[in-house]
């Protein structure tokens, strides 16, 4: 069934009156967007202005209040699992088990995601985040930093081609940080795939995206590409848009 | 058969940490122990009341191992945000309530296979019979059914540890009874149709639960 | 104004129901005059039924709708239905003093009655123990469905447990007409009260929330 209207080939999400309340607490009130294939796009905004829970929500993790969103022009309401197949997520969170190796979580999730030729794949990949040498050591012995190269590995493990990454950089140190930049744009996960960046440093978020979107209470108060837009001017426009400095 | 692969992935998982660690069934076997040998004080030597308390005492411990046990069963899931990574998979809510489930029950299951020998043992008493065996699965597949939904719900809790039993116990009260009831009649040397009732019960609980708790699973996890 | 019609006819049904319980029914043979309080257990156990009915009917819409007003239908269900549970228990212990010359038996009835009041107890417990109030009302509605499908099964097993014991028998065709007539009007009676008591709580619950929802958006 397609949707009517708003379907575009080129398009991987489109959201449409999107609104999540958690009981009297309005956390988005009403989100549209729109996001092509193959963009990255950059999502800015103060604490609490429903980043988070946008991204649960595109994650399939959290449901919405109200409001349509489609991805790949599939509703996520009906296709949930099928769009799961296609989402790569990293926040700062691991999502990692401290009790099981690096080769068992990632074999797990290689599992649930049907990953084809999985230890092949998982090899590929520790290789890529440099963990190689880790491999059967439980995770719980990891340091902080491993244990995020590692969940990049997990979580480009089924060749996403939308990734979520929510503050990637909280838990990310400056290589490993560049480490999954690299990763997305060399092509890892098969074709470029669409990009989805919260994040609090606007110079990284400028420096990664090709169109940005601010965020304050729960609405996008500002949405343009940046083009010729300097970072001392995005620092304008943010102070602007949410009355805070980045 | 792609939905079995998915739930028995999570069973795996769950398993080979538990394996590692054995920080479930250690514990709660450790506490089994202690609790069969304190009832022994309670009630003393007295291998008339030993027969009699017996299905009671078997029952209170078990009840109280399930408790334990699956107060730590969406620990790990919690710590490094593990719950999401999972609903994040390509898979139903189920898959992820069923495997959890099948882990706990078979944690439980290893857990009752130790201690029934020795409260056999120690108490004198003939419970390796078949019909005691089972009562016993029956019962904890009853536990766990329940104990999954309840255990996922009270680790969204603030006092996840006390919210458990407050829960659980009454739920499951009706499976208690029966469970005593039928034990009592095995240990006294009755013939599988005076169990029937009993069993009819546990079996129609772990029915229903399974269900009930099926349908309403995702609804605990998901905000 | 049904309303009114429902306090008139619940006032009605409660003048009528006691002149059929003091006057027209005859005292019960055995247990004497004591068997009276049978016209008020009866409808205290079956309201601690109804109430949790409310609350799985609540329960599943709160799930499937997500609209507060659900929940406040099955919060309001569970309050009043902990009230006639009480009850149920406490008239329960009066009647078992007499008959069996104790405060507390383990007949089946009272013992499914008590487990039912230990599930209202989590009902409420596992609200008040959720991190954020919306949460603790969708537990709560998880904690409501479970609780209402075990009823049957708990009364199942509390017959078994005691086996057949001699309590008052009800719907088993050995109530004489006279009787059963008085208990169906007695039933009718609290039931409509109950009715009343839970729709005045819920409107004053629906304004509550209303009230803290404007509270918020305006401060």
């Amino acid at each position: 069934m397609e949707e009517s209207g708003s379907a575009s080939p080129s398009r991987a999400i489109t959201v449409h009156g999107l609104t999540k309340s958690f009981g009297n607490h309005h956390a988005l009130k009403g989100i549209d967007f729109e996001v092509s294939r193959g963009e990255s796009v950059v999502i800015f905004g103060p604490n609490g202005a429903g980043k988070t829970t946008l991204i649960k929500i595109l994650a399939t993790i959290m449901n919405p209040s109200s409001g349509r969103i489609l991805v790949d022009n599939l509703d996520l309401k009906d296709h949930a699992i099928k769009i799961r197949r296609s989402i790569g997520i990293v926040t700062h969170q691991t999502f990692l088990y401290g009790n099981l190796t690096a080769r068992e979580n990632l074999e797990f999730y290689a599992r649930m995601y049907d990953v084809p030729d999985r230890q092949k794949r998982i090899r590929e990949l520790v290789a890529l985040v440099g963990m190689a040498h880790r491999l059967n050591d439980r995770v719980g012995t990891f340091s902080r930093g491993m244990q995020q190269r590692l969940s990049i590995a997990r979580a480009l493990l089924h060749r996403p081609s939308l990734m979520l990454l929510d503050e990637p950089e909280t838990g990310l140190d400056q290589e490993a940080n560049a480490m999954l930049w690299e990763a997305l744009r060399s092509g890892e996960t098969g074709t470029t795939p669409t990009i989805i960046l919260t994040t609090h440093s606007l110079e990284r978020g400028l420096e990664q995206c090709s169109r940005l979107l601010i965020l304050v209470q729960g609405q996008i108060t500002f949405e343009g590409s940046k083009q010729a837009l300097k970072l001392d001017d995005l620092k304008r426009l943010y102070r602007h848009h949410t009355g805070v400095n980045a | 058969m792609k939905y079995w692969q998915k739930i028995m992935t999570v069973t795996w998982k769950d398993t080979i940490a538990e394996m590692r660690t054995r920080e479930i069934i250690s514990s709660v076997l450790v506490f089994t122990l202690l609790v069969i040998v304190i009832f022994n004080f309670a009630f003393g030597t007295n291998q008339t009341t030993l027969n009699l308390v017996a299905p009671g005492i078997l029952w209170v411990t078990f009840t109280f191992a399930g408790v334990l046990s699956l107060n730590r069963a969406f620990v790990p899931e919690k710590e490094q945000g593990c719950l999401e990574g999972l609903m994040a998979c390509p898979v139903s809510r189920e898959v992820i309530y069923v495997g959890k489930m099948l882990a706990s029950l078979l944690f439980m299951l290893i857990i009752e296979a130790i201690a029934l020998p020795i409260f056999a043992f120690l108490f004198n008493l003939p419970v390796l019979s078949l019909q005691i065996i089972v009562i016993t699965v029956l019962t904890t597949i009853g536990f766990v059914t329940v104990g999954t939904l309840f255990s996922a719900l009270a680790v969204n809790t603030k006092a996840r540890e006390m919210i458990l039993p407050i829960l659980f116990l009454p739920v499951v009260i009706p499976i208690i009874i029966s469970a005593v009831l039928a034990t009592g009649t095995a240990l006294a040397g009755g013939s599988w149709s005076e169990l029937a009732s009993s069993l009819q019960i546990i079996a129609v609980f772990d029915v229903i639960f399974l269900v009930v708790s099926f349908l309403v699973f995702p609804y605990v996890i998901e905000e | 104004m049904l309303r009114k019609l429902l306090v008139w006819l619940g006032v009605t049904l409660m003048v009528f129901s006691l002149f059929l319980v003091f006057v027209y029914v005859p005292t019960e043979r055995t247990m004497g005059i004591v068997q009276k309080i049978f016209y008020l257990m009866v409808p205290m156990g079956w309201l601690a039924i109804l109430s949790f009915l409310i609350i799985f009917v609540g329960s599943i819409f709160y799930l499937a709708k997500k609209s507060r007003r659900w929940d406040n239908l099955a919060f309001c269900g569970a309050e009043t239905g902990l009230v006639f549970t009480t009850l149920a228990l406490i008239i329960g212990s009066i009647w078992a003093k007499p008959i069996w010359g104790v405060w507390w038996t383990w007949e089946p009835r009272l013992t499914a009655t008590l487990v039912l009041w230990l599930i209202y107890i989590a009902y409420f417990m596992v609200r008040s123990f959720a991190s954020e109030e919306y949460r603790g009302a969708t537990f709560a509605a998880v904690v409501g469905i479970v609780g209402f499908v075990d009823i049957p099964i708990i009364i199942l097993s509390t017959t078994l447990w005691r086996g057949m014991h001699p309590g008052p028998i009800i719907f088993q065709g050995g109530l004489e007409p006279a009787m059963l007539f008085t208990l169906l009007v007695s039933l009718a009676a609290f039931t409509v009260l109950y009715v009343l008591i839970l729709t005045q709580r819920v409107s004053l619950r629906n304004d509550q929330m209303e009230l803290a929802r404007l509270k918020e958006l305006y401060h």
